[in-house]
Formats: C-alpha cells, sequence, structure tokens
C-alpha cells in the first residue's frame, strides 16, 4: 500500500514510470484520505470518475506526462459537471458546463481532479473561515487557521490528500495559506495563466497557481498550465519554457529585503525565521541587501479599493436568473434582494458595498482612481527596487497560523494577514511562498518575488533555499 | 413645421447592429428569429468564470464606420463596464466604451433639397446589445404580466454607437440626416441597419431656444426611435411642446421620453430608470484596442464612394432630381443596378423607369429590383424599345410586367404576344376609320366642336388594338379622319 504521506508529486511519476504502482492504486491511496477529511479540505468529491480516469490511463500504451497523478483543484475554478461553488451558497449545487482552461490543460497532461477544496467565499478571506459550508482545519494545528483564501488546496496538500493543487491569487491567496500550512505555494506573473474559468473576484489582480510540498513540483504543476489562451485576453504567451529546478547555489543572486516587512507588526518568531533565511542565501553565494518600497505602505487601503471595485461587478451576475438557487419573490427587485441577501455570507457583501461606493458618481476619482494611480506608484517601487536586485525578498505573513476565530470579528486584522502579500499582487509580479522554519512549532513562510516572468529565475533561488533549508513539510503526527 | 423666432437644437445617438458573423464577445453565431436560447455559451450567458474576448471584425467595422465619418481612430481605446441589474443583461454590466471610445471628431455631410447639410460627428464606440425579455400573460401585454422570459440569442449582439453634435434644427433634416447615414453605413457592409429588426435605433436629444441665442435650452431625450417618420414626429412634437411650454411661462425639464406614434403624445419615462448611477469602470479582462496604424490606413484607402458622394453625382452629373437620388442610393445594391442601367439608357429615364413601374409592379412581389428577373440590360432594352416607338409606353408596361414574371428578354416578349407598335401606317388608318365609322353621334360631336371627345376614340382605338398603337398618333389619326373641317 503507497503512504501518501512520504511521496511528493516527482516521486510519484517516478514510480509510475518505474511501474511500481498504477494510477488506480495512487488514486485510491489519495481518496483514502480525502474520504477521512479530518481538516475539511474538501466541498466536493468525485471518487468514481477519478477511479475511472486512472483506469483510462493504466490502460493507456503511451502514458500522458503527469501519468494520472491526483491533484485536488480549488473550488473557484470551473469544473464540467463537478459541484462549483467558489465556497458560496449562491451556487450551491452548480454544475457547470465547461472546465477552466488551467484545469483542462492539466487534465489533457494526464493528471486526475481528486476534489474541489474548500475556501472563502469568492476567495474573499486570509482564512478560509469565509468559506459559506465548513471550517478548514490546520494540519500542523487543528485549533489553527489553515490561511486563506485557498485554505482548502494548501491544507489538502499539507496533510497528503493530494501530492499538490490549484489555488488561486489576489492579493495572497496562494502564498499565505502556503505558509501557514508549511507548503510551497506560487502565484505566477499575472497573465501568465489562463483564468478562463476562474470565477472572478478581482479581474486586474487573479492568477491561477501551484501548491506542492517542494519547489521541483510547484515548478512542473505550472509549466502544464502557462501560455496563451484565445478565451482569455489578458493570458499572454509564455515566453521561455519553465524548467524544472536544478539549482543548488545563488552565487550571484541579489536579494532584496524589504525594509517596511520587517519590523513592526511582524511576529518576532517570524522575523527571525526569515533573518535566518538570508544568512543561508549568503551562505549559498548569494548578497543581501535592504531595498525599499515606499508605496507599499498604501498596499493594503489600495488593493481594499481596486479588489472590492472590481468585485461588486464581477458578483452581480449572481442574481438567481440563470444557475445557483432562487429565492422566489412578487417581484425583480425582491427577487435580487432575497437572493443576494440571503445568500451571500458578510465578508462578500462587505465588499460589494465598498466597491459600489468606490466606484460611485461622485466619489469615483477620490477613490478608484487614486487607487489606481497609488498602484502604479507601487508598480514603479518594484521596478525601481529590481534595478539593484534580482529577487525581493520578505516574510509571506506577518504571522504564523493564528487561532480559529480570532480574527472573525475585526476586518481589518484579518485583511493584515496579507500585507506582506498585496504589494506584489498590485504589481502582478510571480512571487513564491516557501517554507523557512518555525515560529512556536508552526511554519514561517518566505517570500520571493521577481520581474514579470522570472519564475524560472524564482523556481531556482527558492529551489536551492529550500534544499539549504531542509524543512520538513510534513506535520508532526500527520504519519499514518 | 416652423415656429417663428425659434431654433431647435437637435443631436442624435444612433445604435446599429454590427454585420458580423458571431457575437461581440463570444463566438456565438448571431441570428433574427431563431428559437429562444440556441445562440448562447457560458461566456453570454455570464456563467461564473466566463471572460470576455472583443470581436475583431467588429472592431474593423468600426473603424470603418469612423473613417466614413471622417473620425479620428483612437490609436488606444478602452472599454468600460456600465453596470445595472435588469434581467436582460446578465452580467448585470454592459461592455461598453466611456471616455476612451474608437472613433471621435468627424463630421457627416448630408443632402437636403435646397443643398447640403454638415453635422459634427462626436464619436463611435463599440458596445454589445442586452437580450430579449418576453412577458408573458394572457392579455400579451407588459402591463399585469405573470412571467417573464429572458431570450439570449440577441444578448452580446456587437452594436456601434454614434453620437452626433447637436447640429440639427428640425425633425425632417433628422430623418434625412438618419436615412442618408444609413445608407452610408449599408454601403459600407457596417450594418443592415434595419429597423424593423431593431438593427437600427436612434434616440434624439431635443432643445429649443429663441432664434439667433448661442445659448442651449434644457434638453429632453425621446428614446429608442425605430423608425425615420417616428423620428421627424416624434422631434417636431417635442419641438411644439417645448415651445409652447415656454411661451406659456415654465420650463423645459430634462427628462427622458416616449413618443407614441398613435397618438403623436409624448410620455415620460419612469424617472426610476434615470436615477441610474451605472459606476463606470475600465474593464479588467480585456486589453485596450490598439489598432495598428497601418492597418488603418489600408482600411481608409479602401473605402468606396459612399451614397452622399455617389448622390450629388447623380443629381449634378445625371441630371437626376433630390427624390431620384434619394431613392437610387438608398442601398449600394440599388445604385449598382441603376447604374448598370444608366450605362445603356439615357440616366434620368432609367431613374424614372426605376423609381416608376419597375418597383410598383416588383413592390407587390415584396423585391427589390436586383433581386428580381429583370436584367439592367433588360429594362434598358425596353425603355431603347419605347424610345424607338417599337413599342407603346401602355404596352410597355405589359412587357414589363411579363419580365418581372419570367425573366424573359423584353424583345421576345414583344414578339411573343404581338405587342410591337403598329406605327403611323395603314393598319392603324383602318383600325381608326373602323372606329370612327361605328361611332358616328361621337365623331359628329368632335367634329362639332367637343374636343373631349377625341380622348374617347383614342380609348377605343387602343382598346381595339390590344394597345400596340401610339396614342399619339391615334389622337393626330383620329382628328384628320373626324375632322373634315380644317380649323
Amino acid at each position: 500500500m503507497i503512504d501518501p504521506t512520504a511521496l511528493t508529486a516527482e516521486r510519484a511519476l517516478d514510480a509510475l514510470a518505474a511501474g511500481e504502482t498504477s494510477a488506480a492504486e495512487l488514486v485510491d491511496a489519495y481518496l483514502a484520505r480525502v474520504e477521512d477529511d479530518r481538516w475539511g479540505s474538501f466541498l466536493a468529491v468525485d471518487a468514481a470518475r477519478a477511479r475511472e480516469t486512472a483506469r483510462t490511463i493504466d490502460a493507456m500504451p503511451e502514458k500522458p506526462p503527469l501519468r494520472g497523478v491526483p491533484v485536488a483543484v480549488k473550488d473557484v475554478l470551473s469544473t464540467a459537471d463537478l459541484e462549483t461553488t467558489a465556497g458560496s451558497r449562491i451556487l450551491q449545487g452548480f454544475r457547470p458546463v465547461y472546465t477552466a482552461t488551467c484545469v483542462a490543460r492539466l487534465e489533457a497532461a494526464g493528471a486526475i481532479v481528486i476534489g474541489k477544496t474548500n475556501m472563502d467565499e469568492f476567495a474573499m478571506g486570509s482564512s478560509t473561515e469565509n468559506s459559506g459550508y465548513q471550517l478548514t482545519r490546520n494540519p500542523w494545528d487543528a485549533e489553527r487557521v489553515p490561511g486563506g483564501s485557498s485554505g482548502g488546496s494548501a491544507a489538502a496538500v499539507a496533510a497528503c490528500q493530494a501530492p499538490w493543487s490549484l489555488g488561486t491569487d489576489t492579493g495572497g491567496s496562494i502564498r499565505q495559506p502556503a505558509a501557514l500550512c508549511g507548503i510551497v505555494g506560487m502565484k505566477p506573473t499575472y497573465g501568465a495563466v489562463s483564468r478562463y474559468g476562474l470565477i472572478a473576484f478581482a479581474s486586474s489582480l487573479d492568477q491561477v497557481g501551484p501548491f506542492a510540498r517542494t519547489v521541483r513540483d510547484a515548478a512542473r504543476l505550472l509549466s502544464f498550465m502557462v501560455g496563451r489562451d484565445p478565451m482569455d485576453s489578458t493570458s499572454l504567451d509564455w515566453p521561455e519554457p519553465v524548467v524544472l529546478p536544478t539549482a543548488e547555489r545563488l552565487d550571484g543572486v541579489r536579494v532584496g529585503i524589504v525594509e517596511e516587512l520587517m519590523g513592526e507588526g511582524v511576529e518576532p518568531g517570524v522575523r527571525a525565521a526569515v533573518e535566518r533565511s538570508m544568512a543561508v542565501v549568503e551562505e549559498l553565494g548569494g548578497t543581501v541587501v535592504p531595498v525599499s518600497l515606499p508605496s507599499s505602505e498604501h498596499g493594503l487601503a489600495t488593493y481594499y479599493l481596486i479588489a472590492p471595485a472590481e468585485c461588486s461587478a464581477n458578483l452581480a451576475r449572481f442574481d438567481g436568473v440563470r444557475y445557483g438557487p432562487r429565492a422566489h419573490a412578487d417581484n425583480l427587485l425582491d427577487q435580487y434582494e432575497i437572493t443576494r441577501g440571503g445568500l451571500f455570507g458578510p465578508e462578500v457583501k462587505r465588499r460589494i458595498m465598498l466597491g459600489t461606493f468606490a466606484l460611485a458618481s461622485g466619489y469615483y476619482d477620490a477613490y478608484y482612481r487614486r487607487a489606481q494611480k497609488v498602484r502604479t506608484l507601487i508598480v514603479n517601487d518594484f521596478a525601481e527596487a529590481f534595478r539593484g536586485v534580482d529577487l525581493i525578498a520578505s516574510p509571506t505573513s506577518p504571522t504564523v497560523a493564528f487561532p480559529l476565530g480570532e480574527r472573525t470579528a475585526d476586518p481589518y486584522s484579518m485583511y493584515l494577514a496579507d500585507v506582506c502579500t498585496i504589494p506584489v499582487s498590485l504589481a502582478g509580479l510571480p512571487a513564491i511562498s516557501i517554507p523557512c522554519g518555525l515560529s512556536e512549532g508552526l511554519p514561517v513562510g518566505l517570500q520571493l518575488a521577481g520581474p514579470a516572468f522570472s519564475e524560472n529565475r524564482l523556481f531556482d533561488a527558492a529551489h536551492a533555499l529550500e534544499q539549504a533549508i531542509g524543512f520538513d513539510p510534513t506535520p508532526p503526527g500527520l504519519g499514518v | 413645421m416652423s415656429h417663428p423666432g425659434w431654433e431647435a437644437v437637435i443631436g442624435i445617438e444612433i445604435h446599429v447592429q454590427l454585420q458580423t458573423r458571431t457575437k461581440m464577445f463570444c463566438g456565438c453565431e448571431l441570428s433574427f428569429g431563431d428559437p429562444p436560447n440556441t445562440h448562447t455559451c457560458p461566456v453570454c450567458l455570464a456563467h461564473p468564470g466566463a471572460l470576455p474576448v472583443a470581436n475583431a471584425e467588429a472592431v474593423r467595422l468600426g473603424i470603418v464606420a469612423g473613417l466614413a465619418l471622417g473620425c479620428e481612430i483612437a490609436t488606444e481605446s478602452t472599454f468600460h463596464r456600465k453596470n445595472y441589474f435588469y434581467p436582460d443583461l446578465p452580467k448585470a454590466y454592459q461592455i461598453s466604451q466611456y471616455d476612451e471610445p474608437l472613433c471621435v471628431g468627424g463630421s457627416f455631410t448630408y443632402i437636403e433639397e435646397d443643398g447640403e447639410r454638415t453635422v459634427r460627428i462626436t464619436r463611435v464606440h463599440l458596445e454589445e446589445d442586452a437580450a430579449k425579455l418576453l412577458h408573458l400573460s394572457s392579455g400579451g401585454r407588459r402591463a399585469g404580466a405573470e412571467q417573464s422570459a429572458v431570450d439570449f440569442n440577441r444578448g452580446g449582439t456587437p452594436l456601434a454607437e454614434i453620437v452626433t453634435e447637436p447640429d440639427l434644427r428640425s425633425g425632417q433634416e433628422a430623418s434625412d440626416f438618419l436615412k442618408q447615414l444609413r445608407a452610408t453605413l449599408r454601403e459600407l457592409g457596417v450594418s443592415d441597419c434595419n429597423m424593423e429588426e431593431g438593427s437600427m435605433r436612434a434616440d434624439a436629444n431635443v432643445s429649443v431656444r429663441p432664434a439667433g441665442s448661442t445659448e442651449l435650452g434644457t434638453k429632453t431625450e425621446l428614446k429608442n426611435i425605430n423608425s425615420f417618420t417616428f423620428l421627424r414626429r416624434g422631434i417636431d412634437a417635442e419641438i411644439a411642446r417645448q415651445i409652447a411650454l415656454i411661451e406659456s411661462g415654465e420650463r423645459v425639464v430634462q427628462e427622458t421620453l416616449h413618443f407614441d406614434p398613435d397618438t403623436g403624445e409624448l410620455h415620460p419615462l419612469r424617472s426610476k430608470e434615470e436615477a441610474h448611477d451605472y459606476r463606470y469602470f475600465p474593464e479588467p479582462d480585456l486589453v485596450p484596442i490598439a489598432p495598428d496604424p497601418a492597418w488603418v490606413a489600408e482600411l481608409r484607402a479602401e473605402l468606396p464612394e459612399l451614397p452622399v458622394a455617389r448622390r450629388r453625382r447623380y443629381q449634378r452629373d445625371l441630371g437626376l432630381s433630390y427624390e431620384d437620388g434619394e431613392v437610387l442610393t438608398e442601398t449600394p445594391e440599388l445604385s449598382a443596378w441603376f447604374e448598370r442601367t444608366a450605362a445603356l439608357v439615357e440616366p434620368k429615364l432609367a431613374a424614372n423607369w426605376i423609381r416608376g413601374d419597375l418597383r410598383a409592379l416588383l413592390a407587390e412581389r415584396g423585391e427589390e429590383p436586383w433581386q428580381s428577373n429583370v436584367t439592367p440590360e433588360g429594362l434598358a432594352t425596353l425603355i431603347a424599345m419605347v424610345e424607338a416607338g417599337e413599342v407603346s409606353r401602355p404596352n410597355a408596361k405589359v412587357v414589363l410586367a411579363a419580365v418581372v414574371e419570367t425573366g424573359a428578354d423584353p424583345r421576345a416578349v414583344v414578339d411573343e404576344q404581338g405587342l410591337g407598335a403598329m406605327g403611323d401606317g395603314d393598319e392603324l388608318r383602318a383600325a381608326v376609320e373602323r372606329v370612327v365609322a361605328d361611332n358616328p353621334k361621337q365623331a359628329e360631336q368632335l367634329r362639332g366642336g367637343q374636343d373631349k371627345l377625341a380622348g374617347f376614340f383614342v380609348g377605343q382605338v387602343m382598346k381595339a388594338t390590344q394597345g400596340r398603337a401610339d396614342p399619339k398618333a391615334v389622337g393626330d389619326l383620329v382628328r384628320e379622319i373626324v375632322g373634315g373641317d380644317e380649323r
């Protein structure tokens, strides 16, 4: 019997290639862990379909490159005939008629969708507590959050319910839960992965990316998703193939550590772990210099104008007319109000109202337009910083995983969880979070960001650091 | 309609459906009259996660329209979202253009009976149409409807919105301007501008001011006008209403009005529908339109002779009347058909025949000349035969009817049916003599000076000769034979 806790996707692929196991056996082993979902990672599982696909792949004389290795998919990505809710009651029971491009590309490469993972409703949140359905628990400490919004996908990989998974990142929704769950999470350059089939939260920020237990697995999963999609005008041609990283050294690599993100508000244990990893950078031959992103202090405010503004329009389509549950009312306005009022959660409503206000006539210039201008300043900050350094480092999250319920009553404290990841998102840049140590027995994430389309450089540096740091991504007590 | 001492100021917004194969932001085919919801996809139904992709052909047609209107084509233009909730708008926002439209700042010159007029064009922008709502109730009326259904076939249809400056001065001008603009857009293949099918709709902004004033009065908007007559009547009614209001000491209120063609009255649309804050913001799902300048130059160079220029040429060089010009430049097909005919016979004669007998005959069949059995060569042959006296004018009409029916060569029809003119020879003289002999009483009266009886004899002879005689020749012969006494 295969033990998924001892596996990475790469090891699973090697075992499949060597004939030591089959896709069917692999899927069964992971499904056993998915079905015993102590962490609340999954919202929907189609075991029969996963098993059937595995048998089909096992019967193929020529195996597709991913050979039937399972993948968990955040419930914000459309999967044909498999319930897709974006974590919201307003899409309860919704079975899409089409599959998101990124998922379809993985399936075409031989990956098997093992289930849909829990998330903050419409990807709005940093703890997955805003799910319309269930809590997800952190595999390192069941009383703590897994981070969010892709908390289910992060927990599933940390708990070895899948060797890798897909998340989406708007302001940190891949990197922050990766950090809190002690795994690798990568947000690609905006436009690298098609958004077709990604249920939009904030269109100008949303990106799909991988979670994995190793940097090489993350790179491999991403390599099958990137590239222009005619269904997404904002998707871009990938300038070079994604290469599996092999670097062991960082000779000549200049890493800038963001001064503004190492001060107040960052837990001492987090700061210490990040500082230790900067020492590792130097041991590997790299140099570490301080960099400043002076506009980044406005990142949170900027993000909480732009993202809600876009979401206020993006979520307007959920009106109960064409799909999802519909309230029965005497007139159209009541139908809209009862459907939307009753089925959206409080955080979603808060952001829709924020965004509607920010776009309102008479307020647009003061809020939305101004936020776009600050966004440009933040873009310029990064451009300026990248004149002197190759990569920019910071904590991924200012804290380790916090207790369930701790921040739900105070939205602003929840928003602060993304203070380190948001500036990178506003600039549309690629960034990776890797575990760099423990603080109070909980994982700490290191964020590395690079210029647009520097994913290969990021993977190389992250891989070298990962090897040198030697973090074990298996939470204690998780083993069989 | 004239109001001494007052001047009306009118601007028009025109929506035309672009003649593309597919919708504005997805690959669904455009259709009219197909069963409901048979041309839909995740994009035009606004399924979760679906994204728009701009239709390149719609962009091309928008640019062509802009070039024909003398606009500047923006080097970069953006789409915006216009937000409002309604079941015919599945995304709850319309993708349109706002402060960076595709084309800006042109003009359009059109022809009035007393000369040419120029209307400045503010902008041309692209957007998508809403779906169609069907309100179902036993009485079929919207009020009290028990259910509403949505047909998304039309949802996402590409539209160009053309906005003019307030340069028009009457309902007639607005109607003439719009007719000639329509001919231009049809000629370019931008739109079929079929008002009955809704592929062309107009809104008019109307205000009045004392003649000689340069200030603008308070304007009202007449929405969704779908015929030239209603446009003219609606605007004229609104001008009269505004002047009457002001003359009686009241104020014009800025509002949106609906013109009821049955009663000729204007009714305000509910103010609730006006109170929208559309919260426009740039559409993040689409990249800006940045057409290659070389391509735009190519499109400019490819512009054909446009209907107004052609009409100017018809009236100035071919001696056609204002009405001839109007009718014959309505569609590029009709213009081409006319020009092929006019190349073979005198253009004015061709125009008269096309506008007169030919269209009258074809109207019963619901055909236009270029769709009919008649060829320009056939019509020209017939006209030439009439001019040469080979067939009488009345019989030419009979011949034309046969050609319309069967597409036969007119000369063959004349031969087969024996419709050739008799000339003024012995055969005709014998026929006239016979009719005179048969009607001695009338002959006597004519001889006695009752000239109106000449018509009676001509009619009798034409009847007796099955129309083959030339009525003028008959008249001469009747006088010669009856009227022994020369006057």
